[in-house]
């Protein structure tokens, strides 16, 4: 049994099944409202989760990753606008309404999105990898605020949704199992891609790319399959976040939502299994709380976030560990001589022709 | 002149405009960036605070020299205070902690601001004696405030250059980006050092939030939108050089303002009036970001890379 509290994989199995009863729970406590809440937390534990792959995973600080959430979410805005104007998109494909097809299809293109971009950005390291992904972010936004087919700026509302297998998405608690369900596989599936060899040389390359390369692995293939997996993760959570909200704007693609996902990831706990789900929940739930108590909540969670990232670190995974002296796949259950997250040997910080810090001097 | 020549000429002063405007934003951050590591996300929000300060001051006592006094000042203080409480703390984390932490500087600034002084926007007037035009060549006139805009913006970085290149404490700057630790053996108080270079970069990102209150509104979130910018100008010139920043700023102004100037026409000729305005506007935001990925893609360190 005390093996068993230490896995954190039992944690997320006991959280999710916890998470499972709030439809049920929230009436009898007279705030139904909580299960609209809850859905916006599951799907963003799905996004956050996503970037976790590769911010903890990979050590890449990817900082566009709202570019596939919002190309996940205008999929299924476009495919609805087309379903009810009754033309074929680019005049081939028609419009649909049918979460069965526009899911799918929002996780192929938000695959794709990731794969052109990441191919791209993954030439260069560092902060110039950092730029270089807001830069295909915010070039992605502005399109999506010229065009003005798709509502431009104000976005699009989807409507009518059509049932899945029967059931009614219109139903918030029909909806919301329907993202909780995902969140788990999505959860079970990053498990394994940590446990595989993949996310073996994924850890490797967050510890010292130049050693992984110095044993013979070419880096960059598992750099490009994990930009692509997290693409594909967060333009689901994007289509689901659309399907709740029942509205997709270029908002979902601004750069300050690039920020909320790293800042969720970072606050649950980086490179953590049930991490970046605890951070979306906390932080959404934040949000909520504080905007509940004044109209200028941001005024109070700027300096909170200064303050996790100044003292907090590890997350609040790694809080929870410090107490309860749990071994997760944090630091106590690595292999002798391995590094966690954060500990990064200097020397391997980036491919060896970029300047890393300490920085370059100035020039005049 | 014909008028098409005019309104190129036009167009091209007011890209080199922006592109000071810019280059006094990245100078600040290249050189953080270069010295001490650290990518301030909040240095948008010391071009607000200048602004602020200067345009509040501006309409209470209607001096301009006073207008000038409290931008730079509240500009420079406030970067001193942040680097002291906050960023001097995160020298010595990674990349992520240091986009998160400043992250939350935005929030909190930006938010401040509006409990200060409200969601609208405030304006500003040029300052009398700086309205007006003159004729830069014939039949071409062009404010004389833009103007003095780009004469202060190259005087800067005149001035950079020469304290970076030739005066003892830029020679301490040099040595610091390189040998950190040797600087600090020698007995030099870097961290004091630290603090000095960045209010410097405060002080220039207020100097150009001042300057642009009378040509765009001073509000909330005007940090953010030219932010993005300098990022995109600070990686082009090739992070820590300040002589890449300049041409990287001017560049990125003059291909964004000259984007922005002819694509919504060229559009219209092939499609109808607003939907060509809405899409050559979007176009024309995507052309500096299209511009960086394509220069990162053949010069991953920049155009003027330091250390080269």
């Amino acid at each position: 049994m005390r093996n068993l509290m230490r896995d954190e994989r039992a944690w997320a199995v006991l959280l999710l099944a916890l998470a499972a009863l709030v439809p049920v729970v929230a009436p009898m406590l007279g705030s139904p409202a909580t299960v609209a809440l809850a859905t916006r937390i599951a799907i963003y534990a799905i996004a956050a989760s996503s970037l976790n792959l590769l911010l903890g995973g990979a050590g890449l600080v990817s900082f566009g990753h709202a570019a596939y959430y919002g190309l996940g979410g205008y999929v299924v805005g476009i495919l609805y606008a087309h379903y009810v104007s009754g033309e074929p998109f680019l005049g081939v494909i028609p419009g649909t309404n049918d979460l069965l097809v526009t899911l799918p299809l929002a996780i192929l293109v938000g695959g794709l999105g990731a794969l052109v971009i990441g191919a791209l950005s993954l030439r260069t390291a560092g902060v110039q990898f950092i730029m270089i992904t807001l830069a295909f972010a915010q070039m992605l936004f502005f399109l999506f605020v010229s065009l003005k087919a798709y509502g431009g700026d104000d976005g699009l509302a989807i409507r009518r949704v059509a049932p899945v297998l029967g059931m009614n998405l219109r139903d918030p608690a029909t909806l919301y199992w329907i993202c909780l369900g995902l969140l788990a596989a999505w959860l079970f599936l990053m498990d394994r891609v940590s446990r595989s060899r993949f996310g073996r040389v994924l850890s490797g390359i967050r510890q010292g790319e130049r050693r992984m390369a110095a044993i013979g692995v070419r880096t960059y293939p598992y750099k490009l399959a994990a930009f692509v997996i997290a693409g594909m993760g967060a333009a689901m959570a994007g289509a689901l976040m659309v399907n709740q909200a029942r509205f997709v704007s270029p908002d979902m693609m601004h750069w300050t939502k690039s920020g909320e996902l790293m800042v969720m990831v970072i606050l649950g706990g980086l490179g953590t299994l049930v991490g970046p789900a605890l951070g979306a929940a906390v932080l959404v739930a934040m949000e909520y709380t504080l905007s509940g108590l004044t109209e200028h909540w941001q005024f109070i969670e700027g300096p909170i976030l200064v303050l996790v990232v100044l003292f907090a670190r590890g997350g609040l995974m790694g809080a929870i560990r410090l107490i309860s002296g749990m071994r997760g796949r944090g630091a106590g259950a690595l292999p002798a001589g391995e590094l966690p997250p954060r500990h990064v040997q200097p020397e391997d910080r980036a491919v060896p022709d970029l300047p890393m810090r300490p920085g370059a001097a100035p020039r005049g | 002149m014909t008028p098409g020549v005019a309104l190129l000429l036009e167009q091209l002063l007011n890209g080199v405009q922006l592109g000071v405007t810019l280059f006094l934003l990245a100078a600040g951050l290249t050189l953080v960036f270069g010295i001490m590591g650290v990518i301030n996300l909040a240095h948008g929000s010391l071009y607000m605070v200048g602004a602020y300060a200067a345009a509040i001051t501006a309409t209470t006592t209607g001096s301009p020299w006073l207008a000038l006094l409290a931008g730079l000042a509240a500009a420079a203080a406030t970067g001193m205070v942040v680097e002291f409480v906050v960023l001097r703390r995160l020298y010595a984390r990674d990349h992520l902690d240091q986009v998160l932490a400043t992250f939350g500087l935005i929030l909190f600034f930006n938010e401040g601001m509006v409990l200060l002084f409200g969601r609208q926007p405030l304006f500003v007037n040029v300052p009398e004696g700086l309205r007006g035009a003159v004729r830069v060549l014939p039949g071409v006139d062009y404010p004389v405030y833009r103007l003095l805009i780009i004469a202060v913006g190259l005087a800067v970085a005149l001035g950079l250059y020469l304290l970076i290149q030739k005066s003892r404490i830029g020679m301490l700057v040099r040595a610091g980006a390189t040998h950190r630790e040797m600087v600090r053996a020698l007995g030099v108080d870097i961290r004091l050092l630290y603090t000095l270079v960045f209010g410097l970069g405060a002080l220039l990102a207020g100097l150009a939030g001042l300057m642009a209150g009378p040509i765009l509104s001073v509000q909330v979130g005007m940090g953010e939108s030219i932010l993005i910018l300098t990022f995109v100008v600070v990686v082009i010139g090739g992070i820590g050089s300040v002589r890449g920043a300049l041409f990287g700023a001017v560049l990125v102004g003059v291909v964004d303002t000259l984007l922005r100037a002819y694509v919504p026409g060229l559009l219209r000729q092939v499609m109808a009036g607003s939907e060509a305005d809405a899409l050559g506007a979007g176009l024309a935001s995507m052309g500096v970001y299209l511009l960086m990925a394509l220069v990162l893609l053949a010069k991953p360190r920049g155009l003027f890379p330091a250390h080269a």
